[in-house]
């Protein structure tokens, strides 16, 4: 006898005690716990007492017929599957069971290989719904406030804020500076929403060019333009009835700004090269590091599209501002990434610690992962020593600091390299941040990674960004 | 009729006349599957009230209430082998019915035959020995048993009697020799 037969209760409802008991004494014997009801006020007590994986309910019963039963119980336990029995089959009667909500139906006598397989088949297919509803939940485990880590009162006033405004249909725009964890916010408010079993679609729109980031957005139709070989569906329709992330909104081109407004003020947009007006229900989030209330003023950002986006503004203190979560992050950090990278580091040593605690995090936490996912690596013992976070020679090369003293004289190319991959360090991959730093536009700064072979360490994407889950 | 205490008994049902040579194989088979005697027994009375005229068939629940009633006190298990389509209320027919975790059990050669006439084919054979031991597995509150090949295995056709072994899966027989009682009383109805 298997665990799920075990967890299988089979309810049978027949007003004649022989059905009951000759159908339950044979399906006991396949380890299914079993009980019976001899009418439908009896079944439907039974269903409000406890849940039913499966109802076979006799069809002609006195007082209550088996299709009020199947009716009642459908509104009481909607996933129980309701199995019609009846000795006199007229089509009719199987289509109104079916229509109902039957999950199938039977003349008696039945063929006990039908009925086996029937009851196998139930089983087995809610075995999986199961499955798949605990995969579910595992998914939006990572994303739910209550796995944001954070000891901080600041944080605490920032999940405050998001809970509540979870549950309005408001536009919300999450600021902060890089890193701090802006698309794990936006998922978990998603999650807390009433949209949570609808798509949550992310679109970073610093990392693509303006035309590729209008057909990304929109989608395009056949022939729209050279390589459009058939219709696409864009973000804002993969979104439909669930939630858009736009991360890095400051970042984009006032077209899109102009795009993007009419799609906020009238809810409908057209695919690029298309002519008909699409309707969709989404609910914007977005994010941004940029002061975007400066780069109104400077005409760089509509200020009309600001306020519809500044409907419920939340903002994400830096890791420097809230110190006393990094302890908690960092095992946390070391707990998981040493699982992934299957190595037997437990923890910090004293030391250690106390370079985290000092260091200003300018990248944030993901600045934070990626320290410890390299100390991890490098690390020879138990516990990460303060060489290995390799954090003391980096603060002894900042421009300012003391030291810094060459063993040779540099290239400029090479001088530039090293200046361009330590920016982008320091804004935790953030190419739009970092070109901003540079004084060069985001296509230059992509130039020079290419010309240099440097790689962002690792992307903007929610993986990365799991940083803050348990 | 007599047997010592604990003992399988093999009563021959059957509207036919009693196939001694297939019934002593049966019992020999039943001693080997549950490690205890068992043994023919003879009788000549019958059910009076198992057939249903309306179904030509004969009630394999009436069967097993007739028998308790008329087990002897010192047969611990009581196999009925009958030649005569069995069916229980809700299902068009069956192979056999047992007592949960009781003393009676009841087999039907009805539907185990392979068409090719005699009944002692080593199929037909086969077959009956793993519906005799499924039933009093049944009996020693052994439940019906997931492991490919256990004769313990749920079978609604002949391709799935014939698929299934014709002894107990290492499983079942750890729980026969535990009596079976945790099993019986996890699958206790509500």
């Amino acid at each position: 006898m298997s665990d799920l037969s075990r967890r299988t209760r089979i309810l049978v409802v027949d007003d004649e005690e022989i059905v009951r008991e000759s159908l339950s004494g044979w399906l006991q014997k396949d380890g299914y716990t079993l009980a019976v009801a001899p009418d439908g006020p009896a079944a439907l007590a039974e269903a409000r007492r406890a849940p039913w994986s499966i109802l076979l309910v006799d069809l002609k019963m006195p007082g209550m017929d088996g299709l009020t039963v199947l009716e009642e119980v459908k509104k009481l336990q909607p996933e129980a599957a309701v199995v019609i029995m009846t000795a006199y089959a007229t089509i009719d009667t199987a289509v109104t069971a079916m229509k109902n909500g039957a999950y199938d139906y039977l003349v008696k006598p039945f063929d006990p290989e039908e009925l086996s397989h029937l009851i196998r088949r139930i089983v087995e297919s809610q075995a999986l719904l199961r499955e798949n509803v605990l995969l579910r939940k595992v998914l939006r485990r990572d994303y739910r406030f209550r796995d944001l880590l954070s000891k901080s009162p600041a944080m605490q006033a920032v999940f405050d804020l998001a809970k509540t405004a979870a549950r309005s249909p408001s536009t919300i725009l999450i600021l902060g500076e890089s890193g701090t964890g802006k698309e794990l916010l936006a998922r978990a408010i998603h999650a807390e929403s009433l949209r949570s079993r609808e798509p949550f679609v992310p679109v970073s729109c610093a990392a693509l060019t303006e035309t590729l980031l209008e057909s990304e957005l929109f989608g395009y139709e056949k022939g729209a333009f050279t390589g459009a070989g058939a219709r696409r569906q864009g973000k804002f329709e993969a979104a439909d009835r669930g939630s858009l992330f736009l991360d890095e909104i400051g970042d984009i081109s006032p077209k899109l700004q102009m795009d993007l407004l009419r799609v906020l003020e009238e809810r409908r947009f057209f695919r690029v090269g298309g002519n008909e007006p699409l309707h969709v229900d989404v609910r914007i989030l977005a994010a941004t590091n940029r002061d975007l209330k400066k780069a109104v003023a400077e005409g760089q950002f509509r200020e009309d599209l600001f306020y519809r986006l500044n409907v419920i503004p939340i903002t994400l203190p830096p890791l420097r501002e809230r110190k006393e979560d990094i302890p908690l992050l960092a095992q946390h950090f070391i707990e998981r990434l040493d699982a992934e990278l299957q190595r037997k580091v437990e923890g910090l040593t004293a030391e250690a610690m106390e370079i985290l605690m000092r260091h200003q995090w300018p990248g944030n936490i993901r600045e934070l992962r990626n320290t410890l996912e390299r100390a991890i690596v490098v690390a020879s013992g138990h516990l990460i020593q303060a060489k290995d976070l390799g954090l003391a020679l980096a603060a002894a090369t900042e421009p300012g600091a003391a030291g810094g003293e060459r063993s040779r004289l540099l290239s400029l190319s090479e001088v530039e390299r090293e200046h361009v991959a330590r920016v982008l360090k320091a804004t935790g991959g953030n190419v739009s941040q970092a070109a901003r730093v540079l004084g060069i536009d985001r296509v230059t700064l992509y130039a020079k990674m290419k010309k240099y072979d440097i790689r962002r360490p690792e992307d903007q994407s929610a993986e990365n960004e799991e940083t803050a889950t348990r | 009729m007599s047997a010592p205490s604990g003992d399988i008994g093999v009563w021959w049902l059957g509207a036919a006349a009693e196939d001694a040579s297939t019934l002593g194989r049966l019992c020999a088979h039943l001693t080997l599957a549950f490690g205890m005697p068992a043994r023919l027994l003879h009788g000549r009375d019958r059910p009076a009230d198992a057939f249903d005229p309306r179904r030509g068939q004969h009630s394999s629940t009436r069967i097993l209430g007739w028998l308790a009633a008329a087990c002897p006190p010192r047969i611990g298990k009581l196999l009925a082998v009958t030649d005569v389509d069995l069916f229980i209320p809700i299902l068009t027919f069956v192979y056999g019915e047992a007592q949960l975790g009781g003393r009676a059990a009841v087999v039907s050669t009805a539907r185990l035959q392979d068409g090719r006439g005699p009944t002692r084919s080593p199929l037909f054979l086969s077959r009956l020995l793993k519906e005799a031991v499924h039933e009093l597995g049944h009996t020693f509150s052994l439940l019906h048993c997931g492991q490919e090949g256990c004769v313990m295995s749920r079978s609604v056709n002949l391709t799935e009697v014939d698929a299934k072994g014709e002894t107990l899966c290492d499983d079942c027989r750890a729980c026969l020799k535990q009596g079976g009682p945790e099993k019986a009383e996890e699958h206790e109805r509500p």
